[in-house]
């Protein structure tokens, strides 16, 4: 019997819970902050669906109601991306050892 | 561009997202981290731009519109203050949440590009994954939108109950249950809108009775939210990008919460149920009579700073709100001048997030090996000459230790009142979050200095 491709997408979920476990623990405690907000920023892969959603239909007519939810979606996911990414670099650039000539 | 190539640059981006996590680990690899999760992005992008294959006038659309956003995100990136970090992520979660609800909603009606079956008969195993995503993606985001508003102080802080609340909660999460299984049945649209309408709704319930220092709970919590909103829509999608992330955020946000609730020695139970921080329970409770209580300036907190050997800083909620971090790196300058050993001690539950006084401290240009976490740190109280608590409290009530009857009994405390001399920087002797009385403020050995923690700070600066 062949084997339902939805057990596949199951295994990798079930195992990037583990991984995301494991890799989140070791993240040192003063960069949470930066967690949330890059995690936040990953998370905007949604965007994915988004343009799926937004090129979604015949070309003609490209402002049908779903084409129009997916625009939105591209809209938010992509405030998302640039915002959470550009955040976390702002805040990592802040992130500094103190300096040797002492 | 064939599903199976897409599929392994799928695969590829969701890898780099783990590496972007993974950098996290030390701030020393943390930029390289976040430069892996932005081709991430990128690969997953640019992917499903090739494997659309579609570079008609809808694609300039989404183009632009993708541009806007960017503008529009890199925008609130440069300008935020880093003492409004909080509301930010909540507002970012907030966007993630609704995003989802928007893409299961085309899909429902639009299945066909999705590969999901006809708009009436969608595949069974499809249409719950779309209700999951979408019922998630909503309580996501009405939940973020109150979470945001409080945070920004638009709504009280304070927690709002009513009566019944729980069982209307419970009612509804029943029922968003039941609407699911009749969807699955009927396809019904309507149907579909109600579940995402009382989504929405529950959402807004949940959060509501949180209180404000509640809120690193609340916003851990909703960053796992949005992550598995993002994977049940990756279900949907059949996308291992989006199954990927969406369980490495979800667990990243779920540990997060249990961090913050051990934090607080409170079970997550009851921070959801809320109700946390409302003051008039605890303080009806204490004796009114005035306790006596040593104030001092500026003039006293310095000399006493000068005479010192070694100095802990415990930072709180109250330095991000005066925006005192940098004074406070001034002050700190100049007692290493002067030879005093000057380090800084974190609670996990310092401020509105997780690590948010690391973040303020970093953007004052702290370094980062100065900066110590509770267990690192606590017991050098005993050794240290001054303790300089700005802007903490509760964190800091040594009735967690010692009085059973406390509310914050049993929840891990910094040692402050274990140094020689306490520096307590406050506005006025009002109770913290939790509403309680902090019996530091009492003690022999506690100077309290009652000003605004920057005017404060920057006066013994000029004492020093």
């Amino acid at each position: 019997m062949e084997i339902d491709p939805f057990i596949f997408r199951l295994s990798i979920f079930i195992l990037s819970i583990f991984i995301g476990y494991y890799v989140v623990w070791s993240v040192t405690p003063s960069l949470h902050t930066p967690l949330m907000s890059v995690t936040n920023a990953i998370s905007s892969v949604i965007i994915v669906g988004a343009i799926i959603a937004g090129l979604s239909g015949s070309s003609e007519n490209i402002f049908d109601i779903p084409n129009i939810f997916g625009f939105l979606a591209i809209f938010l996911a992509a405030i998302n991306i640039f915002g959470g990414f550009l955040v976390t670099q702002r805040m990592l650039q802040m992130y500094k050892k103190k300096k040797k000539d002492k | 561009m064939s599903a199976n190539l897409s599929a392994i640059f799928y695969l590829i981006s969701g890898v780099l997202f783990i590496l972007a996590l993974r950098g996290l680990s030390s701030p020393e690899t943390s930029r390289r981290g976040n430069f892996f999760g932005i081709l991430g992005m990128a690969i997953a992008i640019i992917v499903t731009f090739l494997s659309i294959g579609n570079f008609s006038s809808g694609f300039i659309y989404v183009l632009i519109i993708l541009l806007i956003g960017g503008s529009v995100g890199a925008f609130i990136a440069f300008k935020i203050p880093m003492t409004a970090m909080p509301e930010l992520v909540a507002g970012f979660h907030s966007l993630v949440g609704l995003a989802a609800v928007f893409v299961a909603i085309s899909a429902f009606l639009n299945p066909e590009s999705f590969n999901l079956g006809i708009l009436g008969n969608i595949k069974l195993g499809s249409l719950i994954e779309m209700s999951i995503g979408a019922s998630i993606g909503a309580i996501t985001f009405s939940g973020s939108i109150i979470a945001f508003l409080k945070l920004q102080g638009i709504m009280s802080g304070s927690p709002i109950t009513f009566k019944g609340q729980h069982l209307l909660n419970a009612l509804i999460l029943i029922s968003i249950i039941i609407l699911t299984y009749l969807l699955c049945f009927t396809q019904s649209a309507n149907l579909f809108w109600i579940l995402i309408a009382i989504s929405f709704l529950i959402g807004f319930l949940l959060i509501i009775p949180i209180g404000g220092a509640d809120m690193p709970v609340v916003i851990s919590m909703l960053n796992s939210y949005s992550g598995w909103a993002a994977a049940g829509i990756g279900f949907t999608l059949e996308n291992s990008a989006l199954i990927i992330t969406g369980a490495l955020v979800g667990s990243s946000g779920a540990i997060l919460s249990y961090i913050m609730c051990k934090g607080m020695n409170r079970s997550f139970f009851s921070v959801i149920l809320g109700g946390f921080g409302g003051t008039e329970q605890y303080s009806s409770s204490k004796s009114k009579e005035q306790k006596p209580v040593k104030s001092g300036n500026a003039e006293d907190a310095a000399f006493l700073m000068k005479n010192a050997s070694s100095v802990i800083i415990v930072p709180g909620y109250g330095m991000a709100v005066a925006q005192a971090q940098h004074a406070l790196r001034e002050m700190v300058d100049t007692l290493k001048k002067n030879d005093i050993k000057v380090s800084y001690a974190i609670h996990p539950v310092a401020g509105r997030m997780p690590g948010h006084m690391n973040v303020l401290l970093a953007e004052a240009n702290v370094p980062y090996d100065e900066v110590f976490e509770l267990e690192e740190i606590n017991n050098d109280f005993s050794n240290a000459d001054v303790a300089f608590v700005i802007g903490a409290n509760d964190v800091t009530n040594p009735a967690a230790k010692t009085d059973p009857q406390s509310p914050i009994y049993g929840m891990p405390v910094l040692d402050v009142e274990k140094c020689k001399s306490v520096l307590f920087v406050k506005r006025s002797l009002s109770p913290g979050y939790a509403g309680i009385d902090n019996d530091l403020f009492y003690k022999e050995n506690t100077l309290m200095l009652f000003a605004d923690a920057k005017k404060m700070t920057e006066d013994i600066t000029n004492n020093l």
